[in-house]
Formats: C-alpha cells, structure tokens, sequence
C-alpha cells in the first residue's frame, strides 16, 4: 500500500465514461401532515474512477442522495440512469441486483455479521451473486489480502479492531468488482490514526482504478477526494474539484 | 438455479448460528413443538401397537377359523334378541360336518365343536384357580393355532373313550411343574384325576388382556361327565380352506348353520357367526378415542407452538433489522431475506420434532421394558409424519414475519437502531 499522495501533486486523470447519471431527481417524504422535500431536483453526473465527496450539514439531503446513488431508493421524479440502466423505474429485486454487482457500500458502523468471519462477511455479496463455492472462497480471500487482512480471514469481528472491521467490509465492497464504492462516513467509528489509514486504502483503492463516492461532514475526508458536491436545503450548492 | 442453493446453504448456517446463539430462546420456543411432537407420535404409537397386538392376537384365535356362537363378539346392544336363542350343540356339528362333506367346492374344512368354562387344577399341594377350560373333540388338533412344548393333543381314541387326559397351557404348567416336564404326571380337576397328555408353547396374551398361557384342553366327553354342558358358553369352531376368502367362507357357513337350524327363509338368524376379523370393528372406536384424543393435544400444542415461533421470528426479525438492511445492501433480494427467516423458524420446529421423537422413542423403550407384552410399536413412518408436521409448522408460523421481514424497506431498515 502506497502512503497518499501528496495534495499538490496530484495527477490529472482522463475521465472515463459515465457512470452515474442523474437529472432533476426529487425525493419527498410523507411525515405525518408534513411534506418533506430532501431533494428538490438535483442534476449530477459521476464517471469512472472518479473520486467523489459528498458533503452537507444534517437535513441537507446528503443521505437521500447517497440512499439514491445506492440504489437503495428510487427518486420521486426525475431520471437516474446507473450504467445507462433506467434505476427510477425498478421495482426491489431489481434495485438489488444492481446493488449487488456494481455497488460497494462501506457503513459508519461496519455492519459486519457478527457470527461470521472475515471471510464469511466478504463471501456474503457473492452467495447473492451466485458465485460457487470455490470461486468465492478464493476471491474472498483475495480481497482480505488486498486489504491488508490476509493473516485474519477467519477472526470474527468482535476479534478485530475498529479499523480491521473497516478494512472487512471494505474487502466485502471490493468482492464483486463493483461500478462504485458507496462510503457513508466510513471514518466516523474510528479514531483519527485508523481513519487515515481508512483514507489511505481509499486512495490506493482510487489509484488502482476504483470509482468512489464518500458522503461525509468532515473536510479533513472530503479533502481525500478530487471532487467535492455540496448540497444545501435538498439542492447542490457547489460542486467542483477539492483543491 | 445454482444462487437459490447458495442461498440456502447460508440461510441453514444462520439459522444454526442463530439457535446456537439464543440456546434458552430456542428451546423454550420449541417446547410447545416439542409437546406436539410427542403426543402425535405417543398417539401413532399406541394405534400401531394396538394393531400389531391384535395382528398377534388374531394368530393366536386362528386367523383361519370362524367361530359359531349364541352370542356376537362385537356386542348385543338389545341383548332380548339374542337371549332365548338356542345355545350351540354338539349335534350342530356333528351336521354341520355332514354338510361340509356333502359340498366338494366348500371353503370350509370343518366343524369342531367346544365347551369352555373356568376351572381350578391342582397337583403336588399347587392349586390354580381360573384357568380357561375347553373340551373339545381329537379335530380341534387342527384348528390349534400354537404348537406343542411337549407332548400332543388327545387322540380320536382318548377322545372318543372319554379318557381322562388333559393338555395344559404353558403358564399351568409351569406353575403346577415348575422347571420339571408335566408329561405323564397326575393332575386333580374338578376333584377328578387326569393324565397330562401335552403341555402348550407360550403364546403370550389378547391384547395384553387374557393369557392364552392359562388354559387347558381337554375331551369333551370327560368335560361333560364333570362339567355338564354350560349352554352359554358352547361353540362351533369351523376351520376355513382359504383365509384370503374370509367374507365368502362365513356366507356359506352362515346359510349351513341356518339348514342346521332348519330355519326357513326371512326368519332371523338364532346364531352368531364370529372370528377374529370381527374384533377389529370393536377396536375401532378406541383407536378412535386415541387418536382424537392425541389429535387435540397435538393440535393445541403445535397452535400454542407455532404462536410461540411466529412470536419468536417476530422478535428476531425486529433484532436484526439492520442485519436486514445491511443484506439487502449487499444484494439479498426479496426471496433470500424470506427463506431466512423461514429456514429459521422451520429449523427450531424441526429441531424440536427430532427431540419429540426422541423423547417418543425413550418413553417407548421404558415402556417396552416395564410391561413386555404391553404392544408399543415405534415406525418409520411416525418418524416422517413428525418431520412433516414440524416443518409445516415452521413454514406456516414464520411466514407472516419472514414476510415482513422480506419487504423492510433497506433505508429504513440500515437506519433501525
């Protein structure tokens, strides 16, 4: 693992084609009487490898967005097109298909299996993708090494610090050799010193080719990234590069 | 084809994981399956082990002969219309033999006729009271369903001379004689002296009821030079030629008794025409009892049980909603996060099937132990009657959570704290 690059010689990467593409997305929510706008027509478009943050203050509709980007949500109205595939239209089974070979998601709270081992929890999106036994076994593995995790493959969770729990359902993102990586708050259950190190597999993630989106409040992570969204009252408020 | 296999395979593992996990949970929430189980299985066992009995029984009374009688076996509910029917005599026989012989395609054989009452025998200072005394003539030879443990019945000659011989049942004789032959030795009935001729095989007993061990045969001649003739309880024992052909065999001997009788037509029988198969009809009603009786426990604990499960997945699926979320993140569709959970509950309930078999199957060996000639029987078939009723009670108390659980939406679900 290569320590990050310095901010002020960061290359200038070719963009590749477009992976995420949405125009006009909104997304109300009904609570109770009240009528709640998270997004109120948000047009964005994400390219492969890519290196992406989200940012916002609570009630921004940061989440909605990464809920969204994730396919765990449709929008209200609006067009989402994820890999040129028409995502707003789909019903759950569909939505989870999607998620399962292009999307990585990496939680705040690690939300690793707590009976099963490192490798089991990285196994997971690959028994959903109908991957057999061996293949799975052997590529599971391979993203713990990739991770730095080659010598805990079979430690549960509650047998791993913070950061190696981290770096688990980072190799669990990786398994299926995803589109994106969805990271909400992924430094935010971990100190400073295991964040960084978070932070820097994020980058070696990047630099090997990875797309990634990073939704978070801190601009000390946002940094990490080369291009910063930030959203404000349901709507973007900038987005550019992170310099 | 292969991803539903996968699938599967992990839904067992965390369902085992998961019993593992909530051991006392588990348990207690299979109790009610546990209960279930063993009563319908207590109930399966006891109907089979009435029927094996009676199978048992029925080779004991001849599964091959009918018997004539004043009275039905299955019951005389308006006993007046039996009571001044005339009592069986050894004239019928006799003519019922003529009968038979005159009749070339006959599926009957013939006709033995036999008095039976209660009788005490001594020998050696040893008395026994109540044994189940038979006179009968030298072709009941023939109908006699046990073997000898020595000796032989009476002969023609000894029956015809009215000889004062006996054969005695096992157990008799192994109370008047214990551990010694009997052949040969002096016996005192009715104050009378007779010669044991032959001594029975152990039979056992009528549905664990009455001992074929504790009787004893001798001719009629010398039984009725004691005894008299006891009208009430004469018969007729008719051996068959064909078993197989029970129903026709009674048919034909139904209408020879009537020319016996010289009864003309549309006037009631004034006999009965019984036989073991006849006893079965009068077992109904207890299997009956049995198994509603073992079918409302059964019910009521499985209801109770299977409440007590939805209960239990309700609970799980609650717990792990951000398991939930966390899956379908992953990819986990509909169908996966529903077997989960069904797999779950299922695994309790089979689980729970296994230990009411095995408790079953304990308290079938205890018994079996205790009380010998108790008839128990524990089959295979109990086995896969429970694993089906276990699983069904799985699938129907943990499809409305599971359900549930399938249809989490996975934002609110990866939000649930």
């Amino acid at each position: 693992m290569s320590p990050p690059a310095p901010v002020e010689s960061r290359p200038v990467r070719p963009v590749g084609p477009v992976v995420i593409a949405i125009e006009g997305v909104t997304k109300l929510y009904q609570m109770g009487e009240e009528t709640i706008h998270a997004l109120r027509g948000v047009t964005l478009e994400i390219r492969r490898n890519e290196y992406l943050a989200i940012m916002g203050p609570s009630g921004s509709g940061k989440s909605t967005l990464m809920n969204m980007l994730g396919c765990l949500d449709t929008p209200t109205s609006g067009k989402y097109e994820f890999n040129g595939l028409d995502v707003a239209g789909m019903v759950d089974d569909e939505l989870a298909e999607i998620r399962n070979k292009e999307i990585g998601f990496v939680f705040q709270t690690f939300n690793l299996l707590p009976r099963s081992d490192a490798l089991r929890n990285v196994e997971l999106p690959l028994i959903y993708g109908g991957v057999p036994a061996h293949a799975r076994h052997e590529r599971a593995r391979q993203a713990l090494v990739d991770v730095g995790l080659g010598n805990r493959i079979h430690h549960r969770p509650n047998e791993l610090s913070g950061g190696q729990r981290q770096r688990v359902a980072v190799a669990r993102a990786l398994v299926n050799r995803p589109s994106i990586i969805l990271a909400d708050e992924p430094t935010g259950n971990l100190d400073s010193k295991t964040g960084v190190e978070i932070l820097a597999l994020f980058d070696d993630l990047y630099e090997k080719g990875n797309t990634l989106i990073v939704v978070t409040h801190e601009e000390s992570v946002a940094r990490h990234a080369r291009r910063i969204i930030r959203l404000h009252d349901g709507l973007i408020e900038s987005d550019g590069p992170a310099f | 084809m292969n991803r539903i296999i996968y699938e599967l395979t992990e839904s067992v593992r965390i369902a085992m994981a998961q019993i593992r996990a909530n051991k006392m949970r588990s348990a207690l929430t299979a109790l009610g399956v546990i209960i279930g189980i063993v009563a319908v299985t207590l109930m399966g066992t006891a109907i089979a082990g009435i029927n094996t009995g009676f199978d048992r029984s029925l080779a004991m009374l001849g599964e091959d002969v009918l018997y004539v009688n004043k009275w039905p076996w299955t019951g005389a509910d308006d006993w007046w219309n039996y009571a001044d029917r005339p009592p069986m005599h050894p004239e019928d026989a006799v003519r019922l033999n003529r009968i038979i012989a005159a009749s070339p395609d006959s599926l009957l054989a013939f006709a033995v006729f036999g008095d039976v009452r209660s009788a005490s025998i001594k020998s050696n200072g040893n008395s026994i009271n109540g044994v189940f005394t038979r006179g009968t003539n030298a072709a009941y030879g023939r109908i006699l369903a046990a073997d000898f443990s020595e000796g032989r019945l009476f002969n023609e000659t000894e029956d015809e001379s009215a000889r004062q011989v006996v054969v005695l049942g096992y157990d008799v004789a192994q109370a008047l004689f214990p551990g010694r032959s009997s052949l040969g030795a002096t016996v005192t009935i009715h104050g009378q002296p007779f010669e044991v001729v032959g001594v029975l095989a152990r039979q056992g007993s009528f549905l664990g009821l009455f001992s074929f061990d504790n009787q004893m045969v001798m001719p009629l001649g010398a039984y009725r030079k004691y005894f008299g003739i006891r009208d009430e309880n004469t018969e007729i024992q008719v051996k068959v030629k064909d078993k197989t052909r029970l129903d026709e065999a009674r048919e034909e001997l139904t209408g020879y008794m009537r020319r016996v009788r010289g009864e003309y037509p549309g006037q009631r029988d004034n006999f009965s025409v019984n036989g073991g198969a006849l006893f079965k009809e009068k077992l109904d009603p207890i299997k009956r009892g049995i198994a509603l009786a073992g079918l409302f426990v059964t019910g009521l604990s499985l209801f109770v049980g299977a409440i007590g499960i939805m209960n239990i997945t309700f609970v799980s699926v609650r717990e792990r909603t951000k398991e939930i979320g966390t899956r379908k993140a992953l990819g986990a569709r509909r169908r996966t996060v529903l077997l989960q959970f069904l797999i779950e509950a299922v695994s309790i309930c089979v689980l729970g099937g296994v230990a009411g078999l095995g408790i079953t199957y304990l308290m079938v060996l205890g018994v079996k132990a205790a009380m010998p000639a108790f008839p128990v029987e524990f089959s295979l078939v109990l086995v896969v009657i429970s694993m089906a009723v276990s699983v069904a009670t799985g699938v129907l108390s943990g499809f409305v959570p599971a359900l549930g659980a399938s249809r989490l939406d996975p934002v609110v679900a990866l939000r649930y704290e």
